[in-house]
């Protein structure tokens, strides 16, 4: 798709589906963002707080979700964008993400967004509205 | 426990909009778009430069709240929020602090939890608000009971 304005409500932005989540994404974010809790990227770190394994930042998944976004900047810009962390995301975990159409309206598109695991189940969720710049 | 900390605001801290900053976090999160880290693509665009992708303000320097004395491990991330005026421009200084919104406790499955609600604010140097991020931080009673300590 090369422009927003086609989309329809109901319909969905072209999804991304992420190659499988590795240690060095999660310390490449951690340098990008400074975020260097190590539950993140050391696996006794996360041991001592209860988790299985390393877990990816929230962060890095809302970071990934946002690029659904990015080709249209030229029409509209993100004005909002909330999220709700609803699950972990592991290593070799496959995300996809994912953006529908909900509402459109003159200057604003509103859409429902998420990014869910290979078992389907959502890591995060939540809504992004596109402000539509005026025309000119 | 925190109670005494809503209301209270960090003090005005200058960030710049780093080019290899926004470089390297766009590789972070997979968007090496080209209106992120292309100098000529950022010229042709509606901005007549490069900008960030929205979740950078991550990166910013928002100063410290003296009443708020959080511990580096154990708290979950609940809820993100940003709003934006308009997308942050590569090479830009933006003044950002930070401010307590509300604290609360509730009980649940694993005991008393509290609730820290944090906004941070992005201005310009002319003080026209840039973007908002308001965070959802949610604290466990095992790391509540450490904090009482």
């Amino acid at each position: 798709m090369t422009t927003i304005n086609e989309l329809k409500i109901g319909e969905c932005l072209d999804e991304i589906t992420l190659s499988p989540v590795t240690r060095l994404d999660l310390i490449k974010y951690a340098g990008a963002s400074g975020d260097y809790n190590p539950i993140h990227t050391i696996d006794e770190e996360a041991e001592k707080a209860g988790l299985p394994g390393v877990i990816a930042h929230g962060m890095w998944t809302m970071g990934n979700l946002a690029k659904l976004f990015t080709p249209f900047y030229e029409e509209a810009f993100i004005e909002d964008y909330s999220i709700r962390f609803k699950g972990m995301v592991f290593l070799n975990d496959v995300i996809t993400l994912q953006a529908e159409l909900r509402d459109s309206g003159e200057e604003k598109m509103n859409f429902k967004v998420k990014a869910s695991n290979q078992e389907g189940q959502q890591v995060i969720k939540g809504s992004v509205v596109l402000r539509r710049w005026p025309q000119s | 426990m925190l109670t005494h900390a809503i209301g209270k605001r960090s003090n005005k801290v200058k960030n710049l909009v780093e080019r290899g900053a926004v470089k390297k976090f766009a590789e972070a999160i997979g968007d090496l778009h080209p209106i992120f880290v292309c100098e000529e693509t950022g010229k042709q665009s509606r901005f007549k430069q490069n900008i960030a992708p929205p979740t950078f303000p991550r990166v910013f320097d928002y100063g410290i709240i003296e009443e708020l004395n959080l511990p580096e491990k154990g708290l979950i991330h609940g809820e993100q929020i940003y709003h934006y005026e308009r997308p942050l421009h590569v090479g830009e200084d933006v003044h950002c602090y930070c401010e307590v919104k509300n604290y609360y406790e509730r009980r649940g499955k694993s005991g008393e939890m509290g609730f820290l609600l944090l906004k941070r604010y992005g201005e310009d140097l002319e003080g026209n608000l840039l973007f908002t991020e308001e965070q959802v931080v949610i604290i466990t009673e095992t790391v509540r009971r450490e904090m009482m300590v």
